[in-house]
């Protein structure tokens, strides 16, 4: 077991990558907070957490909002006493040019892909400083590193947390939290699914566009999960402030 | 074991990132073939990795010559039967302006840490290609994403390990072959120490620069194989043409 005793908070954690990294990482023994807008889908994960041997809990969290990310924090130490990883995975997109996307959507995205890393990076530094470190694992995009049709506010906010990950690795380095990115490709998700309805386009036709890179195929949820498995052990004492990329691919000609 | 049943070639593997990364994968389960220029120092190696219950072979290769890069793929599956790793890790450094670098040194370095990439890839992809599948790991640098000072010629050699890597990426990515690089900030070997004697520089002064990163630390080579074994194992399965950064913090800024 490569977490044995760690204590893990992961924000979209019910479906897609949050699911399939909450799994491998209470696989890998460590105890889970996950946090997560959907209380049924999440306990549906905690159950099979424990029926596996794991510990998890489901806290229902708007991680938009500052006062939800200091209770799930609360529950955390409440419940587990600590908290050395934290994976800010949360995350929603809009496909739209600037020209079709309102200012609501725009908000909202950047408050869920951005400001929420902010508000629960605060929450929890302090935590992880008093323990003598931790480490944040952020989602990030492919799209946060090169641009994308129809996408203008998942770029910005994308992009927007590289850099955040990059500032905050600078200032905390130094008391121990490591603090990197993930920059997955197209996954098979439900995200992905719903990117197809939003741009109106079939959705065995909008996959099969997806999978064209240089493995040929999409990634699964499980591939990203271990990536963010990586940079949450010992495994990766050295990586703080990088962008991990885990696309098939996607970005080598970019 | 992470590696079980796996075969690794890997160049420069005498000393540094290259001799931990041999010894990693040994223990991890990979039979594991070195190349580099000095003999007793491979033997050195093998010899520990065997005594610890390991495989492994030293096959002396000068990496600038196609003929032996060849030799070192052939005699590497006549040992062991396959070839799924190929690290390639040979690399020397000069610290040199453009002003200061001969044109001997300037091929030296373009020839080990560039071209020798190039020519083990290029033996070793084939018999890869015929399996279905294999893992290349090239070692960029830190400085191959961002430049440096009194570094030129390796600035420029690992610049294009980088894209090297991104374009064998897809070329062969729907041959099985995943291709990727890392670039390791300053790290506890060798090539540092003497660094700081070529430069002038009193190693404590020359150490503190290194160790000025968020992370307030070089890193060990230990760290580093565990970022090469990370991508040579399936826990990388949907990685390809990437360049993963392993320096403490050091290109963040």
């Amino acid at each position: 077991m490569q977490l044995p005793g760690k204590v893990a908070v992961i924000t979209g954690g019910a479906s897609g990558i949050g699911r399939a990294t909450a799994l491998l990482f209470a696989r890998e023994g460590a105890s889970i907070i996950l946090a997560d807008l959907k209380p049924d889908a999440g306990n549906r994960v905690i159950e099979e957490i424990v029926q596996c041997g794991g510990r998890a809990i489901f806290e229902t969290v708007d991680v938009t909002r500052a006062a939800d990310c200091h209770r799930v924090v609360e529950a955390a130490i409440r419940q587990f006493g600590r908290i050395d990883i934290l994976f800010n995975n949360a995350g929603i997109i809009r496909r739209a040019t600037v020209l079709d996307l309102t200012e609501e959507d725009w908000d909202r995205v950047m408050a869920v892909n951005v400001k929420a890393i902010y508000l629960l990076s605060r929450e929890v530094i302090p935590h992880m400083q008093k323990a003598g470190g931790g480490t944040i694992i952020n989602t990030a995009s492919g799209w946060g590193l090169t641009g994308g049709a129809k996408a203008a506010v998942y770029c910005a906010s994308k992009g927007a947390v590289v850099l955040l990950t990059k500032a905050m690795a600078i200032d905390h380095g130094a008391q121990n939290v490591r603090v990197n990115c993930i920059c997955p490709g197209d996954t098979d998700t439900a995200m992905l699914r719903e990117e197809a309805q939003q741009l109106g386009e079939d959705s065995g036709h909008f996959l099969a566009e997806s999978a064209k890179r240089p493995l040929g195929r999409l990634g699964t949820p499980e591939e990203i999960a271990q990536a963010a498995l990586y940079l949450a052990t010992d495994a990766s004492s050295f990586v703080t402030g990088t962008a991990l990329v885990v696309d098939g691919g996607g970005l080598a000609g970019s | 074991m992470r590696l079980e049943n796996k075969v690794a070639l890997i160049t420069g593997g005498t000393s540094g990132i290259g001799a931990a990364t041999a010894e990693m994968f040994a223990r991890e389960g990979a039979k594991v073939a070195i190349t580099g220029r000095n003999e007793s120092r491979g033997a050195t190696v093998t010899a520990r990795i065997i005594e610890a219950g390991g495989e492994a072979i030293f096959l002396r290769t000068d990496v600038r010559r196609a003929a032996e890069c060849q030799r070192a793929v052939d005699e590497t599956i006549a040992s062991f039967g396959r070839l799924d790793i190929l690290f390639n890790n040979a690399g020397v450094f000069f610290p040199q302006t453009a002003l200061e670098c001969t044109e001997e040194e300037w091929d030296l370095q373009i020839d080990i840490n560039l071209k020798g990439t190039f020519l083990m890839s290029k033996c070793a992809l084939v018999p890869m290609i015929a399996q279905g599948h294999g893992v290349l790991i090239n070692n960029s640098s830190g400085w191959g994403l961002v430049g440096g000072d009194r570094a030129v010629a390796y600035c420029a050699s690992k610049g294009g390990v980088v894209l090297l890597t991104k374009a064998m990426a897809i070329d062969h990515g729907r041959q099985g072959i995943r291709v990727n690089c890392i670039c390791p900030g300053d790290v506890d070997t060798p090539m540092l120490p003497e660094d700081a004697r070529m430069r002038g520089l009193d190693w404590k002064t020359y150490l503190a620069g290194c160790e000025n990163r968020p992370l307030g630390r070089i890193g060990t080579v230990d760290e580093i194989a565990k970022a090469v074994l990370f991508l040579a194992s399936d826990d990388s399965s949907f990685m390809t043409g990437t360049a993963l950064v392993v320096d403490g913090g050091g290109t963040a800024d």
